[in-house]
């Protein structure tokens, strides 16, 4: 690689000091303090780290935190990788991961969706990953339909390889500019922001996973690779049970899609898959934490495409505490909790814990769903009889469950 | 109460205007008049459909400009919605379906956009997105208590003189000039997004009563929500 110059060299070393001192101190992963004191010292620095990288940048509303894991699992087996596993995805967060790795000839960042713009065109990467895009925080994120516009605007006249989930009619919308594409139908669970055709405004008639303009010419592109219930399709017809460790139908989307990545870094899936088989647990999701012989697997569902995932993964045969707060990252407003369907767990024990239990008990209530109301997680946990017991939190909600057990998940 | 004494619920264009949590003032209609014994029929209208005109509650929710600039194309060439109102049915329009029940609203560069003119207002975009908390005392004439919800747009609503403020603003943004929302007859707009009948029960109670033309319904349990509001009532004034 190339010598950085000595001001960034200075400012990347700054940012190290200072990710490691917020470690220390218990305030964090460390990821973002650490690059926001590069940053403040070298904007350019991005531009620098990524510069002798081969880089993936991995974008969606749910799933990237995963995908990233699991593309950077694939892709150890070529060399190191630098990334951001954290889930520290503005730019803050990909210096301090760029930093940290600087020999490695690979990075796999993850990349908030409004922020994807801006690090493309930063960064210069070959790969990008598009996988979904639904109603998130909307007092703090972005509207949709204008955020694949604008992806759209990064990605046209760029060279970049764009990797895109075609069963998602926006984030084809928002892929469709790019110079290549490769097609992978991952599937849609959560419909509700895609009825009508981003081109046109016209209604979209969907059969399976795939999906037409009535109206217009705008319809689902013919995917190279297709996540077939267990096993993903790869370009030469080939069959592979994917057989993850990861729960989920999400996560084999996530994976095929992390498979496709791989190929584009020359990665065949003989190799990629297996490594993919070895990821457990993501920053804590999925994990199981035990406590006087209550094991509590912990699914994180930040917004209501992110609930259908969880109520997939959730053992409808256990109990199941679910944990609601309304701070800055979570999105103070709480109105997503009536898009999503909860009368899945009726007939289950539920307990409803969280600052805004009293949101979701209302929720529950109108869902006609019966339930517990808790006023923290350990009496919920304590409640429950020994065994096992699902745990659905959104996202401080989740932290805070973490940092309960040590953070060691 | 409706010919054939079927409360209907038309909840217009979930597949445009519903944005955050939308559907919550439909469930919490659908309960409240289910749990009085009233029979309910819930018509979810998509956008490549006609509006019917029996409906009895007319509910329409929020959404980005281009979905907002789409759906008001669509009932004003559609025309069953202004026949509905016509006929005196109820409806709440919440956010970005508020603001095009009016002549103009704000479109995506801020452009003036033609509304559907069944509220006197007019709306355009203001500077500053007004985000959060919003609690508004309702004008007394409509008899309901302390109006609680969640706020989220840019729109500035002006009103003309054939509709009432709904509320005045204690906490929030609103209209933009004090005050929030507004209604008309048996209309109501409102800047509370998504589920704002689940904060405020008396006001899913005041369109039931239009609907059915009753002036007292049973009362119910409503413990849930009140904990709920007061929690919300007392967060605010605590900020
Ligand atoms: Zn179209």
């Amino acid at each position: 690689m190339t010598q950085l110059p000595l001001r960034a060299q200075l400012a990347s070393a700054l940012g190290r000091g200072a990710a490691t001192l917020s470690r220390l101190t218990g305030r964090g992963d460390g990821s973002v303090i650490g690059g926001r004191v590069g940053l403040l010292l070298e904007p350019d620095l991005l531009r620098q780290l990524a510069q002798d990288k081969k880089l993936a940048l991995v974008s969606a509303t749910n799933g990237k935190t995963t995908t990233t894991r699991l593309i950077t699992a694939a892709l150890l087996e070529l060399g190191e990788v630098a990334t951001n596993a954290f889930g520290a995805n503005m730019p803050a967060g990909h210096v301090s991961a760029l930093a940290q790795h600087k020999a490695a000839p690979y990075g796999v960042l993850e990349v908030d969706e409004k922020y994807l713009p801006e690090v493309l065109h930063t960064t210069g990467a070959g790969v990008i990953c598009l996988m979904n895009l639904s109603r998130d925080q909307m007092d703090r994120a972005a509207e949709i339909w204008l955020l694949a516009q604008k992806w759209r605007r990064a990605l046209s006249g760029k060279p970049a390889h764009v990797v895109a989930n075609c069963d998602d009619p926006l984030v084809t919308w928002g892929a469709s500019t790019a110079a290549k594409v490769t097609w992978v139908s991952g599937g849609q669970r959560w419909k509700e922001d895609s009825w009508c055709c981003p081109e046109c405004g016209g209604p979209l008639d969907r059969k399976g996973n795939d999906w037409a303009c009535r109206e217009c010419t705008f319809h689902r592109p013919e995917p190279q690779w297709v996540l077939d219930d267990d096993a993903v399709i790869d370009p030469h017809g080939r069959r592979w049970v994917l057989d993850l460790k990861l729960p989920g139908l999400a996560n084999r989307s996530n994976a095929a899609m992390a498979l496709a990545v791989a190929e584009a870094f020359g990665l065949p899936v003989e190799r990629a898959l297996p490594r993919l088989r070895e990821v457990t647990s993501v920053a804590g999701r999925y994990t199981t934490v035990e406590r006087d012989g209550r094991y509590a697997r912990l699914l994180l569902a930040k917004n209501p495409a992110g609930w259908l995932e969880a109520f997939d993964v959730a053992d409808p045969a256990l109990p199941v505490i679910l944990s609601v707060n309304a701070q800055g990252p979570d999105g103070r407003d709480t109105s997503w909790l009536w898009d999503v369907d909860y009368r899945i767990l009726r007939g289950r024990p539920v307990f409803v814990t969280g600052e805004r239990r009293l949101d979701l008990a209302l929720r529950l209530d109108i869902a006609d769903v019966p339930f517990t109301l808790v006023d923290t997680f350990s009496e919920a946990l304590a409640m429950q009889p020994p065994g096992r017991v699902d745990v659905i939190a959104n996202y401080t909600a989740f932290q805070q469950i973490r940092q309960e057990f040590g953070r060691a998940v | 109460m409706p010919s054939d004494s079927v409360l209907r619920l038309v909840w217009i264009y979930p597949d445009l205007l519903s944005t955050y949590g939308d559907q919550g003032n439909l469930l919490v209609l659908e309960q409240r008049a289910k749990r009085r014994g009233i029979p309910v029929e819930s018509i979810r209208v998509k956008s490549a459909d006609p509006v019917p005109e029996t409906g009895d509650i007319y509910l329409i929710g929020g959404g980005e400009d281009r979905p907002q600039i789409l759906a008001a194309q669509r009932l004003r060439k559609d025309g069953g919605l202004h026949r509905a109102v016509a006929r005196g049915a109820a409806m709440l329009a919440v956010c970005a379906g508020y603001q095009i029940m009016g002549s103009t609203f704000g479109g995506e560069e801020g452009q003036p956009v033609e509304g559907l003119g069944i509220l006197d207002i007019s709306s355009g975009r203001g500077t500053v997105r007004g985000v959060g908390e919003l609690v508004a005392e309702v004008d007394s004439a409509l008899n309901l208590p302390t109006l609680t919800g969640f706020e989220n747009h840019m729109g500035v609503t002006r009103l003309g003189p054939g509709v009432r403020p709904l509320a005045k603003v204690v906490t929030g943004v609103g209209n933009g000039d004090g005050y929030e929302g507004c209604y008309a007859g048996h209309l109501v707009g409102t800047y509370l997004h998504g589920p704002a009948l689940a904060r405020n029960p008396a006001l899913a109670d005041l369109l039931l009563r239009w609907a059915t033309g009753e002036d007292r319904l049973p009362p119910l349990d409503d413990s849930r929500f009140e904990a709920l509001r007061q929690e919300r009532l007392a967060a605010v004034a605590g900020q």
